[in-house]
């Protein structure tokens, strides 16, 4: 056994160069087991990808979870070992990559590097990816029980769980960027899981080629800062890009484009990067109509995992994002943007799902702002970024508690739709009947999102708020109305499922799911209703330096009240079947109605793309091959035919003409030699 | 008067215009290979004469035309096969109506 | 090693395949001859490594020189950098699939046979000849059977494709064989030796005349913008392993060509034409992209993605730069691999269907799990999905044409990036209107890969996913050929 080790050791060493950079403290000799956490699931991936259909139809949910049961089990034991035994060393949380090896080397200094960067947030987010996603495995053991493409629907999700994890981990630009392509191909495989549906089929082409757009600028981003600091390595860009005097940031300051430096450009790009994947404004239109997946993928990668990768990304390269005042406030305002445009959006939808995705879509834009605010305090090309950010460690704690509550609710959904067979609103209402422990947890996770105390969201936006106040008024403000729409129509969301109408009749009275899908439904409530105690700063801060985070009771009087407004409000309304909430809907004609088709960006999108890229773009590139291009080529042919076909009745087969050419070509040539060349 | 280089090269530019003519003109497969002979006599006249006008102590002429006239019997001992083949599968020796070889 | 091996083996396979007397020894024949290449194609990597890891630091390994005829200083001249075992690996994997794929044919099979191996046989010596007449010769071999092979198995308008991309091709080495004649004339050495020429400074102004012939010229076979409508029609007519051979193989000499012959060469050449080179592929890239999004036939839309994808390797070589040259030597294994594997799905689409029109097909993932998935594979490969192999050719060209930082580069990279998405458009399309949305009334009976196309399928799928998964090895290989023409670039002095 132990050879076998050894000689898998040597190998991998010699045949992948793997080298271990960094001399660990004792104890951190588990490098390989960090490997294990994406390649367990990416082993899922392959056994059931490969064997599922024939081999292991039945058993493929169990193998799946079991396997992620381990890695969830090891990265949460990593959590726990590097913030409470290794992490902090003289105090501050280091960042470690135990295990890199050269994947791809462009040029010297540029390669593509394969690793394992620890540092806060990775460990945090493969904590709560592996959780989540052991929650879903869980869930869709009795959700998708059943259906015909069991195995493919649990490779998909290994797939994915490994992208995801290989994201976060990810110590190199480039690595990130390639786990964030697979990430978004498993969304698509997921997306279009029921691929016999049209929508389904539409909706996944859409996430796709939208966030792919968003990746372009990702990857041009990458390019001007490999560019300039002259490496893909996440912790030697940041050294390199945030030293003042250092060349690289003088290069990266100094070479302009349209009056921003390359610096900010680069920022702003890899920004709409992860703008595309979290469903950013005007890059949101994909998110709603991802929903034609399963719910429980909708619960894992459309609300509490991939979409926030855009948020882990700033997060990730906030260094240098903070060394640009112009990409910080870009940042701040299309998320501030986004946050509100999806609040209001979501008053107005009536498709249950849909309206989870706007307010996924609204929270993320609460975390991105934070994240762009958290660093105005800076003074650009300042190099002390440290002690301050505190939008920073808000954006990632509003990140891990999203992540909880959001699956919660989606996964919520997903018994309500498992119960009714329906997505649509209008088809639910005094389901607290027949779905109690649902209910509950829908409660609980509403609670928590609304911002009500103690529950776990109301810590994560309080510091949110509380950053946004202390950089710019006009922010705070909107955040507060946006938080108080938030609490509105999730509590529109909640009566209108659980209460409003009188039972309902349906066919089979099957209650909730099972205990399959109730364990994570609970585990998950009780994280929503906790999690807000977790001292988030201690752990998670922009600088590694552990930071109190304090809480004034005066300043949470203002958002817990209009949160308490807001759920008054949806109560009054909906509460009890009635037609005040048409009466309103009427009285605000027009913006109901925009809200209602979510103020025509995809329409806006759709001529955009049909009318002008396919008519003006495709369609004349096509003609011009077909008519021109290729018309030049059939043209010459043609008039070689043509010349050709005159020449050829000189052959005419009559002897004495080829006599008369002969004796005229004769006279010709005596001519030309007696005359002309002499 | 004795007649002169000129007056032979005359007679021999006649007969090859004269058999050229015949060449393009007939229609008779027999007539234009006597036209070419005619043609070829007119090149030995020339032959002769130069020969005997010009180089008076060389034979080279003489022997061209010899040589000429040795050719010109085998031409048209394999002409005559050409027709008379051409008039087994034709039943005719009309030049028009031989085109087969053409585009 | 010896590479005479290589030209031997297909040799004898074609004979033997001539003498065989039923299509099923004729077929077995095939079969054994291109394992047996892929077997030669392996060996000559590991002994090619095993020279390099032992310290062999020649430019050409395994070299070997015969006289041919040495009046005019022809000889026959062989030997392999990694560019070329990188080529020659292609080739051999595409041979082997392309002869699976064809084992229903049933119309003249011991000539079909033949000519694919005689295609392989003109492939393997061009890729290893060090002498230029004779990498001219092969050259035409490989030209000869794809016009029968179109002409006569093909489908459609077969006579038309056949004729126009025989003519487009002999075009195209017409002008190759100009300018061969005017660099052994006007280097002042009177020889064809490809080390020889590059070991003298041909002189600037024979450059100015000679590269551009020479680039065009290869440039025809590798899809250069505007002489790139031959890939539609030709491949669209092609039997299905006509077609992988056509956009696997040769569309490769063409590209191996302009990189081997002209740009190393004639550096001068290179750099006063890199311009042009890089709008032309720019435009190439971009347009074939745009011109794919309207196509309703898959080989249509597989064609023109090809035309765009080989914009990829042209833009690569005009770039200038090691990151990129590698970048297209990449692409052009890459694309060998994926473009061969996408006409062979296609080829057991249509087997089944009998259509080849997208909107008349949907949801066949029902009823051909297997052949959708590869669909979906080779699809993902196409629009660069990392894991396989186009994502690494892609961004290894990217990130060399980004080295430049003048305004004009860096337009035609950003505009080239933008094909990624552009990519992405038509393949999901297609992908998504014939493997998914809802089952085809008539196509429920349809049946999955038989043995023949699912050996032929994961041999490609295996090369792809190597690539993409590991492309260390590769760059390895590549990394050091290119750095020689680098050098030799290098050493050019500026305007």
């Amino acid at each position: 056994m132990i050879e076998v080790i050894r000689i898998t050791y040597y190998i991998m060493n010699e045949f992948l160069q793997i080298r271990l950079l960094q001399v660990l403290p004792i104890g951190w000799n588990f490098g390989w087991s960090l490997l294990l956490i994406p390649l367990l699931p990416f082993a899922g991936f392959l056994l059931l990808g490969l064997f599922g259909r024939k081999y292991i139809k039945n058993s493929a949910g169990i193998i799946a979870t079991a396997l992620l049961l381990v890695s969830t089990v090891l990265s949460i034991y990593i959590a726990y070992v590097y913030f409470f035994e290794y992490g902090k060393v003289m105090g501050m949380y280091q960042k470690f990559v135990p295990i890199q090896f050269t994947w791809l080397e462009f040029s010297q200094g540029v390669s593509i590097d394969f690793g394992v960067l620890i540092d806060p947030i990775s460990v945090m987010m493969l904590a709560i990816v592996t959780f989540i996603s052991l929650m879903v495995h869980i869930y869709s053991l009795a959700y998708m029980k059943g259906d015909e493409r069991f195995p493919t629907y649990y490779a998909f999700l290994g797939l994915f769980t490994f992208s995801m994890l290989g994201l976060v981990m990810a110590s190199n630009i480039f690595q990130m960027y390639i786990f964030w392509e697979l990430v978004g191909v498993s969304s698509f495989l997921l997306i279009g899981y029921y691929y016999n549906k049209p929508s389904a089929v539409a909706a996944c082409k859409k996430a796709f080629i939208v966030t792919r757009f968003a990746d372009l600028g990702f990857l041009l981003g990458i390019l001007i800062l490999s560019f300039h600091a002259g490496t893909l390595d996440f912790n030697t860009l940041v050294q390199r890009l945030t030293v003042d005097g250092s060349e690289e940031l003088h290069s990266a300051y100094t070479s302009t484009f349209l009056g921003a430096s390359a610096l900010t450009w680069a920022a702003i790009l890899i920004f709409i990067g992860g703008a595309g994947k979290s469903a950013m404004f005007p890059l949101h239109v994909w998110l709603p109509d991802a929903m034609e997946g399963p719910t429980p993928v909708s619960a894992l990668i459309h609300a509490a995992t991939m979409v926030v990768a855009g948020v882990y990304l700033v997060a990730r390269m906030f260094p240098i994002f903070s060394m640009s005042e112009g990409a910080m406030h870009f940042v701040t305002y299309v998320g501030i943007f986004s946050a509100l445009f999806a609040a209001l959006i979501a008053c107005t939808q009536t498709d249950i799902k849909r309206v989870l995705a706007y307010s996924t879509m609204s929270q993320i834009g609460f975390m991105m702002f934070a994240l762009g605010v958290s660093g105005s305090n800076l003074k650009n090309g300042s190099l002390n970024y440290s002690g301050l950010g505190a939008g920073y460690t808000a954006a990632m704690f509003h990140l891990f508690t999203h992540a909880i509550f959001k699956a919660l609710l989606f996964l919520g959904a997903g018994s309500v739709i498992h119960f009714i067979h329906s997505n649509e609103l209008k088809d639910m209402g005094g389901l607290r009947k027949y779905l109690p422990i649902t209910n509950i947890t829908f409660l609980i996770a509403c609670l928590a999102i609304s911002g009500v105390p103690p529950f776990a969201g109301f810590f994560s936006k309080e510091e949110i708020l509380l950053a946004a106040y202390q950089h710019k008024a006009l922010i705070y403000w909107i955040a507060l109305i946006t938080s108080g729409l938030t609490a509105f129509y999730m509590f529109r969301l909640y009566f209108l499922i659980f209460w409003n109408k009188g039972t309902i009749v349906h066919g089979e009275h099957h209650g909730e799911g099972g205990f399959a899908m109730m364990l994570p439904l609970v585990l998950l409530a009780v994280g929503a209703a906790f999690a807000g105690f977790i001292p988030f700063g201690n752990f998670v801060t922009a600088d590694g330096k552990p930071m109190e985070v304090v809480f004034h009771w005066q300043f949470s009087i203002a958002p817990v009240s209009i949160a308490l407004a807001g759920i008054f409000t949806a109560m009054w309304l909906y509460r009890k079947q009635n037609n005040k909430p048409v009466a309103i809907a009427n009285s605000l004609n027009v913006f109901y109605k925009a809200g209602y088709n979510k103020f025509y960006i995809d329409e806006l999108y759709l001529f955009i793309t049909k009318k002008i890229l396919f008519n003006l773009v495709g369609r004349p590139a096509a003609w011009f091959d077909k008519n021109v291009v290729d018309g030049m080529v059939n043209l010459t042919g043609n008039t070689t035919q043509l010349i050709s076909e005159k020449i050829k009745e000189f052959q005419s087969g009559k002897v004495q003409q080829y006599a008369i050419y002969f004796l005229a070509g004769v006279i010709g040539l005596a001519v030309v030699f007696i005359y002309i060349w002499k | 008067m004795q007649p002169g280089l000129y007056h032979i090269l005359f007679i021999s530019a006649a007969l090859f215009f004269i058999g050229v003519f015949g060449f393009f003109t007939r229609r008779n497969l027999i007539t234009i290979l006597m036209s070419v002979e005619l043609v070829l006599n007119s090149v030995n006249l020339n032959f002769i004469a130069f020969n005997k006008y010009v180089w008076p102590h060389k034979m080279d002429g003489l022997f061209f035309s010899i040589f000429v006239i040795a050719i010109a019997a085998a031409e048209a001992a394999v002409a005559i096969a050409i027709i008379i083949n051409l008039y087994r599968s034709h039943q005719s020796i009309d030049v028009e109506n031989a085109e087969e070889m053409k585009f | 090693m010896n590479l005479i091996l290589l030209i031997l083996l297909p040799l004898l396979t074609a004979v033997l395949i001539l003498l065989m007397r039923n299509s099923q020894q004729v077929k077995l024949t095939a079969l054994i001859g291109s394992v047996a290449q892929l077997a030669l194609a392996f060996a000559l990597l590991l002994a090619f490594r095993n020279e390099r890891v032992a310290g062999n630091e020649a430019q050409m390994l395994f070299e070997l020189q015969y006289n041919w005829f040495p009046a005019w200083n022809i000889s026959f001249h062989l030997g392999v950098d990694g560019i070329s075992v990188a080529m020659i690996l292609l080739t051999s994997f595409v041979v082997i699939a392309g002869v699976l794929v064809s084992w229903n044919v049933t119309k003249m099979t011991k000539e079909f046979f033949f000519l694919l191996i005689l295609l392989s046989l003109g492939a393997y010596g061009f890729f290893i000849s060090l002498d230029l007449f004779i990498l001219f010769f092969f050259l035409e071999i490989a030209v000869i059977p794809k016009y029968l092979l179109i002409g006569i198995w093909g489908s459609g308008k077969k006579e038309y494709a056949a004729n126009k991309l025989a003519l487009m091709l002999m075009g195209g080495s017409a002008l190759v064989l100009v300018g061969l004649l005017g660099v052994y004339f006007g280097s002042h050495q009177k020889s064809f030796d490809l080390i020889t020429l590059a070991n003298t400074h041909i002189p600037v102004e024979v450059q100015k005349i000679c590269f551009p012939l020479l680039f065009v010229g290869f440039g025809v076979f590798s899809a250069l913008f505007p002489f790139h409508t031959w890939v539609p029609d030709g491949h669209s007519s092609a039997p299905t392993a006509g077609s992988m051979f056509l956009a696997g193989i040769s569309m490769k000499l063409g590209g191996y060509g302009c990189l081997r012959v002209a740009t190393y060469i004639m550096p001068d050449g290179a750099k006063e034409y890199a311009n042009i080179i890089i709008v032309l592929s720019t435009i190439a890239i971009l347009y074939g992209a745009f011109a794919t999004m309207m196509q309703k036939d898959l080989k249509y839309i597989n064609a023109y993605s090809s035309v765009s994808h080989c914009g990829f390797v042209l833009l690569g070589i005009g770039m200038l730069t090691k990151t990129a040259m590698t970048g297209a030597v990449m692409q052009m294994v890459s694309h060998g691999l994926m473009t061969a594997l996408f006409f062979a799905v296609i080829g057991m689409i249509y087997e089944r269907t009998h259509t080849r029109q997208v909107n008349e097909m949907g949801g066949l993932l029902k009823v051909m799990p297997f052949i959708t998935t590869i669909l979906f594979i080779v699809g993902f490969c196409s629009l660069g999905l990392p894991g396989l192999s186009g994502f690494v050719a892609e961004m290894t060209v990217f990130m060399g044409s980004w080295q430049h930082p003048d305004p004009f580069h860096r337009i035609a990279t950003i505009a080239a990036c933008m094909s990624i998405v552009v990519t992405a458009v038509y393949i999901l399309r297609a992908i998504g209107q014939t493997a998914m949305g809802p089952l085809k009334e008539g196509y429920v009976n349809l049946s999955d890969a038989k043995w023949n196309e699912k050996i032929a399928a994961i041999i490609l799928i295996g090369g792809i996913i190597a690539i993409g998964v590991a492309p260390f090895w590769l760059n390895d290989l590549i990394g050091p050929a290119t750095q020689i023409i680098m050098n030799k670039l290098a050493a050019v002095q500026p305007k």
